[in-house]
């Protein structure tokens, strides 16, 4: 079976969930590989919550929440977008390439940018390739014996 | 104490009252023109006379000046004193035909026409009768002395020294105030008399004044700055006329803390300023006026006494009433402010009621959605109003024929009939855009209420709860929430304040479950997350030095929760690990 990436979204309740069920309704076609997770607001958004992601297995981390100015939490959003430009540096350092993590503003009726955005953010996963990050990548332990333990 | 009797009741007086005061204590009738309560009694208009019995016979002497005497007998309806009456308004008749004081009194005594005739005589309404109630109020009262009457006989008149503007005149509007006839009156630098006014005047006519005849409470206030007795001590009048005794002048304002549970904001809205539309001409061409001045126009205790009329003072021939200024347009306002087609169809009917003119409505399209609204149109479309079809791209002057001056040209296309019309009217009134009121982001950030796209207050939900905010306990109603009419605001209101009183009624309230909480025992009390919370929800306690969350400000967006370098805030709901358990699942191997 060929790759195929894994991308965790991180949504805000608001905006960017109900943006993304629009679009879901609303039959707009984009690629199944995003999983979201639903935040309350994109405030609350911990950055040990990107890297655990990558961790976890991701190759890509989508975190979507209202524009600036129209946080439904007031100023949630730009809580996120400080803590965002500092995740950027940290995965520089830690070797991870910083397009593999993006935040973008997803309003409640923009369903289309929804589907735009998980389009192109898959294509640039695609092209990036896969990020090997998981604790069996890099120890090399024997898939196998996982499986048996997971189930 | 003095003894006197008058039309045969007796009574008794402290020295120094004069027969006037005597008799009206007794609720006797005198008539009065020159004499006024607060100021010292003149003896000029001669109407006051009464007949006191002397050893001599009779003696008719006025009432206003002179002071009761032990022992008077006085008679106020003798027929004496009916003759001298009579005399004395035949003569004012003749002088001052149509004053209409002088006229009351005259048809009190069955006076209707004069035996004599004047040399000076003067037909106006508002002749000065020289009473000089001005002149004494400007002297003992105000203390300026900015008026008096000058030259002898037929020819005294009021005036200014030398008929110049008096330096000394503070323009207090006492002297119109007193005038009996409305010769008087306080007029603003273009020293217009008649005709619609250059600004509609909002600020205060004298320096105790009722705001509008509309206020709540309806109840004067006074003006520090223009206020005689405040600045210098002086006048005090309005004190001693008030009854009640209702008037403090310590009052100062103070400042008030009240502990509130929940919030009602309804401030309303604003028109958009039109000056900046320069194509319409407002502000720039006359008789172009915003729908809030016309509406100020129609008022009865409006500049105008609610008649239509142009600068010049003359009724306009047409009207046009230009809909859409700044709504429903790309390059200001993209909504429609939705009580603008109504009001102007109101205009429409008075304007055709108070006045001969033709009336145009240039509109795009007619929303008439309430209830009779519709009915209204049709009405006012057999009343012979005509509408065109077609927003209008500009206002101009007319052309160069000086029978053209003063025309307004409304350009517009005429969309029915697919031609371009240039409509000539006297005057334009224009439907500017509702907008937020000026201060919206400011009260917006003090009770944490977002705003929409169009700038207006932001509701919970568009259809299902319009009068509520994503903030539990701040409701909103009316227009600044949204341009909306009279019996939606009601409504809206109405069920705010039904709302809030369920809550206070049932006294407790549910708080929802997504919030955040700290935990004592590992908070370090850097106070990080103080700061942050948009809802001033976190307060410190000094003496445990914790930080502690509020539950019912709370509103549970975790940013706390993210923020906390020690791990101590729990965000119910959203905790680390129901959302590390998440991830985990997400990218967990499917068996």
């Amino acid at each position: 079976m060929s790759w195929e990436p894994k991308i965790a979204g991180f949504l805000c309740n608001w905006c960017s969930y109900t943006g993304a069920d629009l679009a879901g309704t609303s039959r707009m076609q984009y690629p199944p590989n995003i999983r979201v997770i639903r935040l309350m607001c994109t405030g609350r958004m911990d950055p040990v919550f990107i890297f655990k992601a990558f961790q976890a297995g991701a190759d890509g981390v989508l975190l979507s929440g209202c524009h600036p100015g129209d946080c439904h939490y007031q100023e949630g959003n730009f809580k996120a977008l400080r803590r965002a430009l500092l995740i950027k540096h940290v995965l520089k350092d830690l070797g991870i390439h910083p397009d593999r993590f993006r935040l973008i503003w997803v309003s409640a009726s923009e369903g289309d940018r929804w589907a735009r955005f998980a389009n192109e953010f898959t294509a640039t996963i695609r092209t990036l390739g896969p990020l090997h990050l998981t604790r069996e990548a890099i120890l090399g332990e024997a898939s196998s014996s996982q499986a048996a333990h997971a189930t | 104490m003095i003894n006197l009797s008058i039309n045969g009741k007796t009574i008794e007086v402290r020295e120094g009252t004069t027969i006037l005061q005597a008799a009206r204590a007794l609720e006797l009738r005198i008539p009065t023109l020159c004499f006024h309560p607060s100021l010292k009694p003149f003896g000029a208009c001669r109407l006051c006379v009464v007949q006191s019995q002397t050893p001599r016979g009779y003696e008719l002497t006025t009432a206003c000046n002179v002071p009761c005497a032990e022992g008077m007998a006085l008679e106020t309806d003798t027929p004496h004193v009916r003759e001298a009456r009579r005399l004395v308004l035949e003569m004012m008749l003749a002088r001052w035909p149509n004053v209409q004081a002088i006229r009351e009194l005259a048809d009190e005594f069955g006076i209707t026409e004069s035996r004599f005739s004047s040399e000076s005589r003067d037909e106006h309404e508002d002749a000065c009768i020289l009473c000089l109630r001005c002149v004494r109020t400007c002297e003992e009262l105000v203390g300026v002395c900015a008026i008096s009457y000058e030259d002898r006989g037929m020819h005294r008149r009021v005036a200014t020294p030398f008929d110049h503007e008096s330096p000394d005149c503070i323009v207090c509007g006492a002297c119109a105030h007193v005038c009996l006839t409305g010769h008087i009156r306080v007029m603003d630098d273009a020293r217009r008399e008649k005709g619609a006014p250059l600004e509609f005047p909002t600020g205060p006519t004298t320096s105790i004044y009722l705001k509008t005849l509309q206020a709540v409470p309806k109840v004067p206030v006074i003006d520090e700055d223009s206020c005689i007795k405040m600045q210098t001590g002086g006048c005090g009048t309005c004190f001693t006329v008030c009854e009640p005794g209702a008037i403090d002048y310590e009052q100062k304002p103070e400042e008030v803390e009240v502990d509130i549970g929940q919030i009602l904001i309804a401030t309303g809205f604003q028109l958009m300023d039109v000056r900046k539309l320069t194509q319409y001409g407002y502000g720039r061409l006359d008789n172009v006026y915003t729908s809030l001045e016309f509406e100020r126009m129609l008022n009865a205790t409006g500049p105008t006494s609610s008649r239509v009329l142009l600068k010049n003072g003359q009724e306009p021939r047409a009207v046009g009433i230009i809909h859409c200024i700044g709504s429903r347009d790309e390059n200001h306002h993209r909504y429609c402010s939705c009580v603008c087609c109504m009001y102007a169809l109101k205009f429409a009917h008075l304007v055709k009621d108070r006045t001969q003119a033709a009336v145009y409505q240039f509109y795009i399209d007619l929303r008439a959605t309430g209830k009779g609204y519709e009915e209204f149109y049709h009405r006012l479309l057999d009343e012979g109003v005509i509408m065109i079809r077609g927003k209008a791209a500009e206002v101009v002057e007319a052309g160069w024929d000086k029978r053209d001056e003063g025309i307004l040209l409304v350009r517009c296309e005429d969309t029915l009939i697919g031609r371009f019309r240039e409509v000539p009217v006297d005057m334009v009134v224009l439907c500017p855009a509702f907008e937020p009121p000026y201060d919206v982001s400011e009260v917006g950030r003090m009770f944490t209420v977002s705003r929409s796209p169009d700038g207006f207050f932001l509701e919970r939900h568009p259809k299902l709860d319009p009068m509520s905010t994503m903030s539990d306990g701040i409701y909103l109603a009316g227009a600044c929430q949204g341009p909306k009419d009279i019996p939606a605001t009601i409504a809206q209101a109405q069920g705010a304040a039904a709302r809030i009183l369920q809550l206070i009624s049932r006294g407790y309230v549910e708080v929802d479950p997504i919030r955040a909480e700290i935990i004592e025992e590992l908070c370090g009390g850097c106070r990080m997350c103080n700061n942050l919370c948009p809802y001033t929800a976190i307060e410190f306690i000094a003496d445990k030095k914790v930080s502690k969350v509020n539950d019912a400000l709370c509103k549970g967006c975790g940013t706390c929760v993210a923020a906390c370098p020690a791990g101590a805030i729990t965000g119910k709901g959203f905790t680390y690990e129901q959302i590390m358990a998440e991830i985990d699942g997400l990218f967990a191997k499917a068996s």
